[in-house]
């Protein structure tokens, strides 16, 4: 019993170890503090849009580099930015399949709640899709997870039990109800605006 | 080394996914809709009573999808459940577990489905403790309470355990901000006397009451420290009628003795209605002997 304990404990520190080396802190404008993920190992960042809204970006890695970033493209309606630094050879987040979650599976959303750096909260899915009650946008997709999203945790990944990113943290809707825009519609974005330069070496073959 | 994570992430899914299939949508209020839960293969389909603002035009979305009109069978507001017949549609009820195999710390799902597919989400069992009465008098067989926040919707669905049986059906209106279940010796008994009278039966004699404490002679001789101090009587009802006073303090009813509130709430069950019930109480420093026959309670009307 206890063992099968100790090995869910020793699961979740390794996948929060990991993904933490992909996440970013995003401040705008001189203040504000969002999150975001690393999604190509030449610069390319991934995150909300209303992360990006008070003007001039700036990006800081995990190892603590703080970097300027610019805004590639980004779309008020979905909530997502793709921002660009000046930076080479970056650990980009590994992504999960968000077509395939379901309800009662486990995730995780990482950010900087509060502008507490890193810190992770556990829920489940509570339903995945376009019709859910409450949820803001006629028809947008979205994960809902049983967690509190906070200020910070925006922009930053929710991650599936194999912590891998499934989904961009946005909104809450309702309370213990926290709403993510899902990994597939981050990549059509990206397939949009950006073309195959979207594309991160070594995964994501397929770009649906 | 196996991920353990993976495991019981994969677990929980497939527990919300087998469940989910006796998990109806109930359509009783203008809000979000709330949950129901299948209770027989005959179209009987139970819910939470607050979650219905309405007696009529009531309709089942079942996991398939099809939508069907359901009746309202009876509620019960002092446990807040109902029970609504559909209209046809074959539906696969669910199994049910007894408390009594739960522990404080167990993993649960709160399951609903007040959109189209079932949605989840987890905690563990918080707290679980012995029979408690609610706050408008239902006699509830466990304390069973989840550590989880119910979505808008939740109520009237099951919490189930991880091997995907229902431990109890969930509302959020018994105890303001806490999750708690409603187990199945409660739900099983409050469906069986709707099904078969449409209301539960509660005794009623039309008093007010509060708890005093006894002079010493007195409690030496009864073996109680306090008893019910009628603080008001209904005109023309059964405790007027039974020669009760303002001021009188019962002590005991039906040869039970009466030291809480509770105690008289949990004496007016509905086998007392129509009954001769002696009653024991203070009056003027002596102990008087009355009977009173108590009637029906009257319907409550629905409430938030």
């Amino acid at each position: 019993m206890l063992d099968q304990i100790n090995k869910l404990n020793l699961n979740l520190g390794e996948l929060v170890e990991n993904a933490k080396g992909s996440l970013v802190v995003i401040r705008s404008g001189g203040r504000g503090v969002g999150a975001g993920s690393i999604w190509h190992p030449s610069g390319l960042v991934i995150t909300n849009a209303h992360v990006t809204a008070q003007g001039s970006l700036m990006v800081s890695l995990p190892c603590g580099t703080e970097l300027p970033a610019r805004v590639l493209a980004s779309d008020k309606e979905q909530d997502i930015a793709v921002l660009e630094i000046d930076a080479q050879d970056l650990p980009v987040i590994e992504l999960g399949d968000s077509k395939g979650l379901a309800a009662g599976q486990w995730v995780m959303a990482m950010g900087h709640p509060l502008g507490v750096h890193g810190a992770v909260s556990k829920g489940v899915v509570i339903e995945v899709g376009s019709n859910l009650p409450e949820a803001p946008g006629n028809g947008r997709e979205w994960i809902a997870a049983s967690l509190s999203l906070r200020p910070g945790h925006s922009g930053g990944p929710l991650l599936d039990a194999r912590g891998r990113m499934v989904g961009i943290n946005t909104i809450m809707a309702g309370p213990n109800v926290g709403l993510a825009v899902p990994v597939h519609v981050v990549k059509k974005f990206l397939k949009e605006k950006l073309g195959s330069r979207a594309q991160p070496s070594g995964q994501l073959s397929t770009v649906s | 080394m196996t991920n353990a994570l993976t495991g019981l992430s994969d677990a929980l899914a497939e527990t919300v996914s087998k469940s989910g299939a006796g998990v109806v949508r109930v359509e009783g209020r203008d809000r979000v809709p709330a949950s129901g839960i299948i209770w027989s293969t005959d179209g009987i389909v139970v819910t939470t009573h607050h979650v219905l603002e309405r007696d009529e035009n009531i309709k089942v979305g079942l996991p398939e999808g099809e939508s069907l009109p359901a009746s309202l069978v009876g509620r019960d507001p002092t446990t807040d459940l109902a029970v609504l017949r559909m209209d046809g549609g074959s539906s696969s009820a669910l199994e049910w577990s007894d408390p009594g195999s739960l522990r404080v710390g167990h993993l649960a799902l709160a399951l609903a489905r007040p959109g189209r597919s079932v949605q989840a989400t987890m905690g563990i069992i918080g707290a679980l403790s012995g029979s408690w009465r609610t706050p408008a008098g239902g006699a509830v067989d466990h304390y069973l309470q989840a550590d989880l926040v119910m979505p808008p919707g939740f109520s009237g669905g099951p919490l189930v355990s991880a091997d995907g049986k229902v431990i109890g059906l969930t509302t959020s209106a018994l105890h303001r901000g806490v999750s708690l279940a409603l187990p199945l010796p409660t739900v099983d008994r409050v469906v069986g006397a709707l099904l078969a009278h449409g209301r539960i039966q509660r005794a009623y004699i039309g008093l007010g009451s509060q708890p005093a404490r006894l002079p010493d002679a007195l409690a030496d001789q009864l073996g109680q420290q306090t008893g019910l101090l009628v603080v008001s009587v209904e005109p023309d009802g059964p405790a007027e009628k039974g020669g009760l006073f303002l001021g009188d303090t019962l002590v005991t009813f039906d040869g039970n003795p009466l030291k809480h509130l509770d105690d008289l709430l949990a004496s007016l069950d509905g086998d007392k209605v129509d009954r001769s019930i002696a009653v024991r109480l203070v009056r003027g420093g002596q102990l008087h002997d009355v009977t009173v026959t108590p009637g029906n309670r009257p319907t409550r009307t629905p409430e938030e």
